[in-house]
Order: C-alpha cells, then structure tokens, then sequence
C-alpha cells in the first residue's frame, strides 16, 4: 500500500464512511426505543447494523489488500458459485415477506441476490474485456445477455421483482461499451411509450405514434431519397402492438395492487389509507422536515412509527424529517458525487475489465439511488429496494461494501496497469 | 461522446429533479408538517378538580365523586369468565356481549366503555379480582356529588357541553362538562378553573407511546375556586320541608347585605337525581312534569300579581309625593265608588275611618284606592302621574332583573304611560281605570325574589343591595359589584309604614305569624289569579302571600312567601313565613302545632282542580 503506484480513492472511501455512518444514525432514530438505548445490542437492529458494518469493513480490508488479478482470474468462480447459491435457494433458503430469497444460520440471514451485482458485474467485465468479445456482435451480445439474465430469472422466480429490476443498471454498462445505438433508443422509447400509454388515453397515444412516425419519414425522405416507407411502417405497426399490449397488461394481467402503485405514483389516484399509506406517510414525514428538519431523535412521524419500513426501504423519509431538506440534499449530494466519481475515474483506466467493472458499480449505485429515493418522495413507484450505506440489512450493507472496495482495489491501480 | 456522458447526464439531471422535489414537498409546502403533527401528537386535557360549593356557614353542600367505568381494549382481551364478570358488574350477558361487539367495531387498539359508572362498592370488589380480565381497566372520571338532598335551583347542576355551547365558547370541546343551572352556570368559569394541555407523543396505531419533546409545550392547568354561597343551607332545607305539597316560592334576604338566605321552589327535587346512571331518566322525569314544574324556579321565575304587600309601597310614595300625611283619614263603606257604578270592595265594615297605620294592618282597599288615585291626579295628566308612580316603583328594584348572580330571572312588569297608551285610546285612561294598581292587583306582577327585595328595602328604611347568592369565592373576589341602591323613598317617611306593619302582626290580618319575644312586621297579601281552561278564562283560588322582616329594629331577616292557590295570605303564607323567621332568628321553632299544620298540610287537591276536567269551586 505505500507502493507510488497503489493509489487509494480516499475521497470515495470517506463518503463510505459518511454513508455508512449516517445510515446507522438512522436506524438508530427509526428504530429508536427509550428503554433499549444500548447501540451495541445485537438484537435490536442498529446493532446488527454495527455489526455487520464491523464484518463489511474486514471485508473491506481483505479486498484491499487482495492482488488485483485475483477478481478477474477467479470472477467466473465467483459467478459460478453466486449462480449455485441462487439455485440452492430453492431447496434450502429460508422464506422472508413471502420471498425465498434467504440463506439463514443461527440468527444471520444472508441475501445472495445482493451478492449476485458483484458476480454479475465482475463476469461482464470479464467478457467484455475478452479479446474475442465484440459488442457490436449478436453472438457477443447473447453471451453478455445470458450471463445477466441467468441470475435476473433465478431472483425473478424468489420472487423478488425490485432485485431484477436493479439488474437494468447493467444497460448503462453495455451502452457505455459500444451496444449499438438503437437499441437505447429502442428501451428509451419503449419505457416513454409505457408511461404515456398509462397517462395518456390510448386513441392519443396510438394517433401522436402513428403522426410522429409518418412525420419523421417525411423528414427522412427530404434529407435522403433513398428513404423506404417499409421500415417506418413495421415500426408503427410493432410499437402500436406494443402500446396495445402494454395497455392490456397492464388492465387485464396486472392485479390491483400493482396499477394502484403506478397511478399512485402518476397522480392518477389519491388514496392515503390504503395501498398510498406508505408512499402519503412517507411525504408526511420528509414534508414536514422543512429547512433545518425535527432534530435527531426528534422526527415524530419517525417516533410514531407511521412509515412502515421505516429502517429499510423507506430511510429516506427519516433523513428527510429528521434532517430536513439540508439533510437530504447532502445526502443526494454525497451519491450523486460517489456516482459521478467512480464514472469520471473509470475513463481514466486502461484496463477494460477494471473499466467495465468500474462502470457496472455506478451504475448500481445509480439504480438503487434513484428508484429508492424517487420511491420516497413519490416519482417513482414503490419498488423495494435498499438505499445503498444507508438502509438496514445485513446482506446489503456487506455486499454494497463488497462492491465498492473491489472498484478501490481495481482504481488503486489504473496508474500501473502494466503490473496487471 | 455520447456513450461516456449519458449516465453522468441522467446522474446530474435526477439529482437535480431530487432536490427539486425535495424543495417543494420539504420548503415550499407547510401542509405536510401540520399533517404530520396532526398524525403525531396528541393533545389532551388535563382538568382540574371542579370547586366545592359550600353554605354561609362553610357547610359543604357540593363535592365530586369519583365514578368508575370499566373499559376494555379488544385487542388485548383474552378469553374470560363472563359470567363471574356478569356478576361482579350486575349486567346482563347480553348487554356485556353487545357491548364487547360495538367496543371491537369501534377500534380494536382504542378503549371503549364496556360498563358505565360501576359504584365504589363495585369498584373496590372488582378491583381485586381486575387480573383475571386480561385487556380490561377501569377509568376514574369525576362526578359531582351533592352533600345536600335540598337547594337544587340555587346549586343548579352540571352536564356535558352540547353544539350550541361549542359554538358559543372556544373554550369547550366535546364531552367536557359545563354548568347548566344555578350557580354551577353562573360561577362556572370559577368553578372549572382552567384546564391545562399536555402534548403526547402516538404512534401509528394511534398509541401513547410518551410525551412529546418532553412535555415542553405542556400547560398546567389553574385550579378551579371554591364557593361559598350566602344561603343558609338549614334555612334553606327547612323551608323546602315547610312546602312540601305545596306550589310557590319563598325567598328569604338578609336587609343589610342583600345576601339570600333561602330561595325555595316547590315542588323541589334532590340535586342527587341529576348526577350518575340514571342522570338523563330522572331528568326526563322532572322536565316531563308539566304541572309541577320543578325545574320551573318560582322564586326568580314566576311573575305573580303582588296583592296586597304592594300597599305598602304605595304607601310610600303617597307620603314621598304628599298627597298623604300618616294622620289623613278616609272613610271606608265595605268599600267605595272609584268611578260612577264602579265599586270596589272591602272587608272593613260600614264606616270605618282609618288612618294610614290602621290603612295597612286592616289591609283597607278604600284607603289605598283613594290614596293612589291622589298620586296619579297629583300631575296634570295620568301619563305624568303613572309615570312618576313608575319611577319610585322603579327605585325598589320592580319591573327590571334584579341584577342577581342567577342565571335566570324574570323582569316583572310596572305599567307605566307607555303601556296604558297601548292599552288605551290615549287620553281615554285616566286613574280609575288603573285602580286595581292601588291594591296590588292589576296590571302590575311581581316575582317572589322581587317581593322580598322591596321587603328589604323598607326593613332598611330606604334602600337595599342587590340580592346575590354567593357570599365570597375561596382565594378570589367576587367581581359582580352588589352595590347599595338607594330608594327615592325618604327615610322617614318608613316608620310610619314600618310601625303598620308591626300592628299588622300584632292585631291586624296576620296575628298567627306572631313570634313570642321577636318584633316581626309584615304584610299580608290575597291576589285573585286565572287560568285558561279549554280556552276559557276561569278564576282559580287566590294565591296566598305574605312578606315580612324582624326583628323591627337592625332588622336580620326579610322574607316574600307565595303559595299558590292557597286562599288567604294568613292561611299559609304567614305561618310559613314566620316559621321560618323564627328558626333563622332563634335556631328552633318553639311553636310545634304551627310547624305540624305547615309540614303536614297540602294543597294537592286544590292543584288537581283545574286539571280534573269537573267544574270546581274556589276559595273553600
């Protein structure tokens, strides 16, 4: 370590820390009980939350201290074995909320989806720096594909549908790789076309689309001659059945639950009581934090216990109410840098895989940032996922841990990277 | 390019879309924080104790009672033996099963009632045994208790607030109890005190999980005063008892303070009924009695024809005015003419020439006919007479609310030019058309309180304070200023009157209030009274009426006592009145055969007369 060449990302290493500590702050706040006030009580949830940090920062140690080589040699083991710890799930996990997605021994319950971004991030690195691996190829493609969608199904069959959703981060990595345009502006377009077929009433949809399209073709055929109608028309047709589909699912196969989430959340729906009672309580607490917030400890939403989930999913609204809008804005501040620095620094290295890996950690971060706090404060519909650092789980905490400090093991080196 | 910058891009751009979000749920919207204390923090009252009410003589007549009522949490409610609790509490397994239902219907984590005001007897057998009723408790609320069986219209009593108080006064909220009668409504705001506030800390069940931030912004509450009323709660029992069976009012005043000794209505009831379990029946019952009326306070309430008594004050003004001297005499024929064919009657017999002492003690109508006529034709015109006539009535306290601390009261009526201009074409009226005001019996009505406050005035030779019936308010001052009024009667021109009275007692028509050792003055009273019947107007028995102070001189007592229907003032007013000086001035009542025929002496069938449907006949 006191090598020239082995340098540290201290910056992303005390925003860990921030993190880390703040998250555990919080749950200390949300979870707070007069009569236990005891920190390091390892039944309560802010001490296993210690705990576990204790257990993060060994890990933390031990990566650091890892050979560099050591990630990309065995990365394929590492996905191997998350692979078969996913699969062994069924026979012999632990049900949780009506997921089984838990390994639990003598009180420790350990989530391998969270462990499952790492191996995934660390086999696409692995392809996508591989020689023989071309993006711009559908062979490569595939490969990359089924090395991310084999562990996306295994959760999806938990099921636990907000981790595979986390699993869409990895679009950021192949795009940034070389992924062919059109198939952005394909998602791009196909998630615009989702929510405007469940904001919008369909004859609109179906006539901006058809308007839209037919337009764009005119254009084209005054630039370039050679333009064909055929193209624009089968995209009419399939973005039309897509439309049509997506409306049909989404009133016919979705249960109630589900379209009560999503027009929550486009203001389609007021309802405080029911399925909108986390998502209201949670704009309750963080809206009457104000500028300065309630003080520590002082969050009566928090103390009254009226956001449920309040140490997990929904932590936000603790900082939020707690902390007030100076409190939160620092916390966004801290992700939006952790994110854009390991994005800035990923440019810088030389080695693909460290690059890959690099870019496969932001956008992570970026994902569960975005869909838990978007959740939050009600711009995005309620999918549970943890804030990374912050929310309460074991699993997650050591595992975001993981993640991270095996991006610092990689970054420490970019300077040498003909030592690799 | 592109690649590169495109989750920096959507990183900058949802940060940027957070903070905004932030600033406008966090910073440009209140709602949330009031939302969010609105869900968070309650805010209960904490009630001091209600003041005790006590007598003139510091004898507790008012406390509170704790009340009990056993309340459940469903939730926490366990398999129990119902049956040993039906017995415990005395209610019935259905009652017990309904009211589980409705308490679990209403919340399962909130409190209900399940069994309302147990007894202390209840209270302390249950409260051995409470361990075996997992999720029950029992609430201590607090009740007034009455000491006294008797004073209910002057204690008044409390109940709950209702929507008209809520509206009237910010003060209140649902459920808080607030005086409706008597003294409880007038001395409420000292009775109460002022309740205090402590914010609590509640969860998302909507459970009291500790104060909040501390109790900072919690407020005590002032305690609440102690009363002291000027009744004498003896004077006051014995008078109910004296009327027992009996329709009317007595109000008894000290003439040096204008403090009221006793204020009666009959037929009264025990202030006991109206507290507890059988609260709203009792009510119902007395509310529902139309023709006893006993919440119906005859002694602030009822608006009588003075009769007789009111001679007295005409007296006085003839003497102020002076068209009379104490020595004018007028003859008297079993009565007169007053107008050409209008004769009023008289009991004095054929010839009788009185002066103003034997004027009052024989009660002459004659006399005070002619003499209120001077008074009247003293002026160049009726108006001017009446109205000055008005005046000095006016100057007793007469045809206007006393000004007492009651909550209730009448103002009487003294016609004046105004309301014969009404009556009459004007100038088509003239004194003999308004004689019956020279004997107490025309337009003029009076109540009982107003009857004894004149009383008192020409007990103390010319002016009185204004009656009130609370003496002074524990670590506080009375704020109500019961001034001295003084009459535009000169003082001396009230010996005289007073010295009629005394005769009155002492050879006139009152003989039988005589009261060995002690000098009473009074004066008698008969006053012809109608009802309607089917829409016919038909006289009914005279109402019997006496009013009276002793001793002469330094006088400590006067007294107005109003019978209905019960003939002629000697036949019960007197008695009764002179009982009651007697006990109040000497502490027994020596004259036992007097006391007997008023304990036991009733009016019931001369009140079921007019409702029996027969024809009847009066004055038997």
């Amino acid at each position: 370590m006191n090598n020239q060449n082995y340098r540290i990302d201290w910056i992303s290493v005390i925003i860990y820390f921030c993190l880390v500590s703040f998250g555990i702050a919080n749950i200390y706040s949300s979870t707070y009980d007069e009569n236990n006030t005891y920190l390091f009580n390892f039944n309560r949830p802010v001490g296993k939350q210690v705990l576990f940090f204790g257990v993060s920062l060994m890990s933390a140690l031990f990566i650091i201290y890892s050979p560099t080589k050591f990630f990309e040699r065995f990365s394929s083991l590492i996905y191997l074995i998350i692979i078969l710890l996913l699969i062994g799930l069924f026979p012999f996990g632990s049900t949780i909320s009506g997921a089984r997605s838990w390994y639990v021994f003598g009180g420790v319950s350990l989530q391998p989806a969270e462990f499952a971004k790492i191996a995934v991030g660390l086999a696409v690195a692995k392809l996508l720096s591989e020689h023989q691996t071309n993006i711009k190829e559908f062979r490569s493609i595939g490969q990359v594909l089924f090395v991310i969608l084999l562990p996306m199904l295994l959760i999806l069959l938990q099921p636990d549908a907000g981790s595979v959703l986390v699993f869409g981060a990895f679009l950021f990595v192949l795009y940034r790789e070389g992924l062919n345009h059109l198939y952005l502006y394909l998602i791009g377009g196909l998630i615009f076309l989702f929510i405007l077929t469940l904001i919008a009433p369909i004859p609109f949809v179906y006539s901006a689309l058809i308007t839209f399209l037919i337009a764009l073709f005119f254009i084209s055929k005054k630039m370039n001659r050679k333009a064909r109608f055929l193209p624009y028309f089968m995209v009419i047709f399939l973005s039309s059945a897509y439309v049509y589909s997506v409306d049909y699912i989404f009133n016919e196969i979705f249960e109630q639950r589900h379209r009560d989430r999503f027009n929550i959340v486009l203001g389609k729906e007021v309802d405080t009581q029911g399925i909108g009672y986390n998502l209201n309580q949670s704009k309750i607490a963080i809206g009457s934090g104000g500028w300065n917030g309630k003080g520590y400890l002082q969050g009566t939403q928090t103390k009254g216990g009226f956001v449920p989930e309040q140490h997990t999913d929904y932590i936000f609204s603790t900082v939020g109410e707690e902390w007030g809008f100076f409190g939160s804005a620092l916390l966004v501040l801290l992700f939006t840098i952790l994110i854009l620095r390991i994005l800035f620094r990923a440019e810088h290295q030389k080695n693909v895989f460290a690059r890959v890996y690099a870019y496969s950690v932001a956008s992570i971060f970026f994902i569960h940032f975005f869909i838990n706090v978007g959740m939050s404060i009600g711009i995005v519909p309620t999918i549970g996922i943890p804030l990374p650092f912050i929310s309460y789980g074991g699993s997650s905490l050591l595992a975001f841990t993981c993640l991270l400090f095996i991006y610092i093991n990689l970054d420490a080196k970019r300077l040498n990277e003909s030592n690799l | 390019m592109m690649r590169i910058g495109l989750l920096r891009g959507v990183t900058v751009i949802v940060a940027f879309l957070f903070l905004y979000k932030l600033l406008q749920l966090q910073v440009f919207n209140s709602n949330y924080r009031v939302l969010s204390e609105n869900n968070a923090v309650l805010e209960i009252a904490k009630y001091p104790e209600r003041g005790f009410i006590f007598d003139r003589n510091g004898r507790l007549m008012v406390s509170n009672q704790p009340a009990y009522d056993v309340m459940i949490i469903p939730e926490n409610v366990s398999p129990f033996d119902t049956i040993a609790f039906c017995e415990l509490v005395d209610i019935s397994k259905k009652e017990l099963t309904q009211n589980l239902i409705k308490a679990r219907r209403y919340s399962k984590r909130l409190p209900s009632v399940v069994v309302n005001q147990i007894s202390k007897e209840t209270y302390a057998k249950l409260q051995e045994q409470m361990w075996k009723f997992e999720g029950f408790f029992i609430q201590k609320k607090s009740l007034r208790e009455y000491r006294v069986p008797h004073a209910s219209n002057v204690l008044g009593y409390v109940s709950e607030v209702n929507r008209n108080d809520l509206e009237r006064d910010a003060y209140y909220n649902l459920g808080e109890i607030i005086g409706r009668q008597g003294v409880e409504k007038s001395y409420e705001n000292k009775l109460r005190g002022v309740k205090g506030k402590s914010f609590l800390q509640k969860d998302r069940f909507n459970r009291i999980i500790g104060p909040y931030k501390e109790g900072l912004y919690d407020v005590t509450p002032v305690p609440s005063k102690d009363l002291y009323l000027t009744l004498d709660s003896d004077l006051q029992a014995y008078g109910e008892a004296l009327m027992q069976n009996k329709r009317g009012g007595i109000v008894a005043i000290e003439p040096a303070t204008g403090e009221v000794l006793a204020l009666v209505n009959a037929p009264s009831y025990d202030p006991g009924l109206l507290v507890g379990r059988k609260r709203s029946s009792n009510y119902t019952k007395l509310a529902n009695d139309t023709l006893s009326k006993p919440l119906f306070d005859r002694g602030l309430l009822a608006q009588y024809p003075p009769g007789s008594p009111f001679k007295t004050l005409n007296a006085l003004i003839a003497l102020q005015e002076g068209v009379i001297s104490p020595d004018t005499k007028f003859t008297c024929n079993k009565g007169h003419y007053y107008a050409r064919g209008a004769f009023m009657e008289c009991h004095c017999s054929y010839g009788t020439r009185n002066d103003l002492y034997e004027a009052i003690h024989e009660s002459c109508n004659t006399y005070f006919s002619i003499t209120y006529r001077r008074i009247i034709e003293k002026y160049e015109t009726p108006e001017e007479g009446v109205d000055q006539w008005k005046e000095h009535l006016k100057s007793f306290g007469l045809g206007n609310y006393l000004g007492y601390d009651l909550p209730i009261g009448r103002p009487g009526l003294v016609p004046g030019a105004n309301y014969y201009n009404r009556a009459y074409p004007p100038g088509q009226w003239k004194a003999p058309t308004i004689i019956s005001n020279a004997i107490g019996q025309g337009e003029i009505l009076t109540t009982p309180i107003q009857l004894a406050n004149f009383t008192a005035a020409i007990a103390n030779r010319g002016y009185y304070y204004t009656p009130h019936f609370v003496k002074r308010i524990e670590g506080d001052s009375i704020q109500k200023n019961f001034t001295k009024k003084i009459t535009s009667i000169d003082p001396k021109h009230f010996e005289v009157v007073i010295d009629g009275m005394e005769k009155v007692i002492q050879k006139g028509t009152a003989r039988i209030a005589r009261i060995p050792g002690i000098e009473v003055c009074g004066k008698t009273g008969t006053a012809e009274n109608f009802t309607r019947i089917d829409g016919e107007v038909v006289q009914l028995t005279d109402h019997s009426i006496f009013v009276a102070f002793a001793p002469k001189e330094n006088p400590k007592i006067a007294i107005a006592v109003f019978i209905e229907n019960g003939y002629w003032g000697a036949r019960w007013a007197a008695p009764i009145a002179s009982l009651m000086i007697e006990d109040y001035l000497t502490g027994e009542v020596k004259r036992k055969w007097l006391e007997n025929r008023m304990l036991e002496g009733s009016l019931t069938e001369e009140y079921l007369k007019p409702v029996s449907g027969k024809s009847f006949a009066i004055n038997e």
